[in-house]
């Protein structure tokens, strides 16, 4: 007998090896390195996920390996890119953090490292195994997270909530799997595309599959009606790591969505459109008009998140090339202005999280002028004004939309995204419009170096994407070429 | 490929399985209750795949189900340390204490 060994193409998962080995190295300096050299922690990570990056972003052939069950494409490229660029920021912005509240161990770092692999695994997924173990990389590291402050009670709530809802989840997603497994016969995505456009199949195992499925990846983007764990996680969490969760992950989810969705199930005989339609329009209305009634800025900035992910549901549901590839700019945008404005409602919260209500915000402008108009643009670009970026990746998913007959859908796009105006405003409303009744007996807020570097990359982000959206719409167009 | 036992009783049985758990996370009150519904939503889908497996002669169910095991064990060991976080906070792992951020 010969034993064929199998093809084992590490540089294709060189970025996620790079991560690996920063993440096992904190866990080595946590141990042997003494208290006071815990401010290299960040740094270690810092240069680990440059690394990855600059590793992610040589050249490539398009091709799949791991006998087919890990894709190395431009598809995978751009949300590594993403998601390292979410941590990078992530990174920075935690550096203030993790110091004020005590909790800068090796392991917060490491464990974003590990959460970033777990989301490379999921957007290289081409086997639902990947999607599966990819998810779950990613979700055991962030309950974990989330509870990292583990003395507050809030963050002790959040973590218990998001695991035990996020195990609820994960059954709903492995019993989608198993029934699409039963009635195809196998697990990859191109071999079950095979079987559904050619077999004699059990339409209605997999019909049935296929929604568990789409459930399970639901909760996990957060999608109306199954985002009921959303705003307590990320209100409960330590801010930096809701800035985390609310980028990659999200656009982790979707990578694995549009993979799923538009190279498998796209060849069965339901209309999938329909599905992905109806959680679209669920999720950006009632996010929308939970973020309207929020009094505290940090669950307002969750509900909006909630309805960010509508959004890019629309693109989704284009179900054309041009529409995938607006999501996948969206998320890049998103990425950019939302870890921004998270950043400085860290700085606005102080230390243990204690200020984060809206009016916590009020006079800023007048004491903070830099750092205020950095926010004002950060949330007109969440709320979608131009030129900032966020108007563009609206626009492209809109117009994505429209071209594949979804008026109705836009229609209700466009009505939420007027309802979002209005509350982002808020935060220009409280920093420029009202001033303290009582003079601020508070030690002046000072920007920290790491939260400069993480606006200064948030607003070239959020500007060039606007200004000159041209060179990243080709990428992002490209990278759905390959897949 | 032949069975004693026809394909649609295990389907059965782990369906039954998988709804006795969701009611179970959907019902009970103490964390760890509801963790172990979840890891019997888990167990069903394993019984599932290896269903599945055997009645499709391809093995790689049976390595899915190795797959959600260890993913299970990992789960355990985090899950129930974030119970144990909550325990020392509040003396009890009571799903209706945990009620500080309003859902």
């Amino acid at each position: 007998m010969v034993i064929v060994p199998p093809s084992i193409d590490l540089a294709a998962v060189g970025p996620e090896l790079i991560l690996t080995g920063a993440a096992s190295l904190l866990l080595l300096v946590g141990v042997f390195l003494k208290e006071q050299s815990r401010f290299l922690n960040p740094w270690i990570a810092l240069l680990g996920v440059i690394l990855a990056a600059g590793c992610a972003s040589s050249s490539l052939f398009p091709h799949t390996t791991f006998q087919g069950m890990y894709a190395a494409d431009l598809f995978t490229r751009f949300f590594k890119l993403l998601f390292l660029l979410g941590t990078g920021m992530t990174i920075l912005i935690s550096i203030k953090y993790t110091a004020d509240e005590q909790i800068e161990h090796a392991e917060y770092y490491a464990l974003l490292l590990f959460a970033t692999i777990g989301m490379m695994l999921m957007a290289a997924a081409s086997d639902l195994v990947t999607v599966f173990l990819g998810i779950e990389t990613l979700s055991l590291s962030l309950y974990v997270l989330a509870g990292y402050t583990r003395t507050r009670l809030v963050s002790n709530e959040a973590s218990l909530k998001y695991f035990l809802l996020g195990g609820f989840a994960t059954g709903f997603l492995l019993y989608g799997i198993a029934l699409i497994y039963g009635s195809t016969g196998h697990t990859n995505l191109a071999k079950i595309a095979y079987a559904v456009s050619h077999g004699n199949l059990n339409t209605g195992l997999l019909t049935i599959g296929a929604l568990l499925l789409l459930v399970g990846l639901g909760f996990k983007v957060a999608a109306v009606p199954f985002h009921q764990w959303t705003p307590d996680v990320y209100q409960g969490a330590p801010i930096p790591v809701t800035a985390f969760m609310s980028a990659g992950p999200k656009a982790a989810v979707l990578a694995v969505m549009i993979r799923v969705f538009e190279q498998s199930i796209a060849f069965m005989n339901v209309d999938w459109t329909v599905w992905i339609t109806i959680l679209a329009i669920l999720t950006m209305t009632v996010g929308n008009i939970a973020a309207l009634v929020q009094s505290d800025a940090k669950r307002m900035l969750a509900f909006s998140s909630i309805s960010h992910a509508g959004y890019a549901m629309v693109g989704m549901a284009a179900a054309s090339r041009e529409g995938s590839s607006a999501v996948l700019y969206y998320m890049l945008v998103y990425t950019f202005m939302n870890i921004g404005a998270f950043g400085i409602l860290a700085l606005v919260a102080r230390q243990n999280e204690q200020r984060t209500a809206m009016r916590d915000f009020t006079g800023f402008a007048y004491k903070n002028p830099a750092l205020a108009f950095i926010m004002t643009i950060l949330v007109f670009s969440l709320a979608g004004i131009p030129p900032m970026a966020g108007f563009m990746a609206k626009f492209y998913i809109f117009m994505s939309a429209i071209k594949a007959g979804q008026n109705f859908l836009v229609l209700a796009a466009v009505l939420n995204s007027a309802i979002g105006i209005y509350y982002y405003l808020r935060f220009a409303i409280y920093m420029y419009m009202k001033e303290d009744e009582a003079p601020s007996t508070l030690p002046p807020l000072r920007a920290s170096l790491g939260l400069i570097l993480a606006l200064v990359i948030s607003l070239y982000g959020v500007i060039r994407l606007g200004v000159l959206p041209a060179e990243y719409l080709d990428f992002a167009g490209k990278a759905l070429l390959t897949f | 490929m032949d069975m004693p036992v026809p394909l649609h009783h295990y389907l059965i049985l782990s369906g039954i399985l998988f709804s006795v758990g969701v009611v179970g996370v959907l019902t009970r009150r103490n964390a760890i209750v509801v963790y172990m519904c979840i890891e019997l939503m888990l167990n069903s889908v394993n019984l599932t795949l290896i269903a599945f497996s055997r009645q499709l002669g391809d093995l790689n169910g049976q390595l899915f189900t190795f797959m959600v095991m260890a993913v299970a064990a990992a789960e355990a060991a985090v899950g129930l340390g974030i119970i144990i976080a909550l325990f020392r906070n509040r003396q009890s792992v009571d799903v209706d204490d945990v009620n500080l951020l309003k859902g």
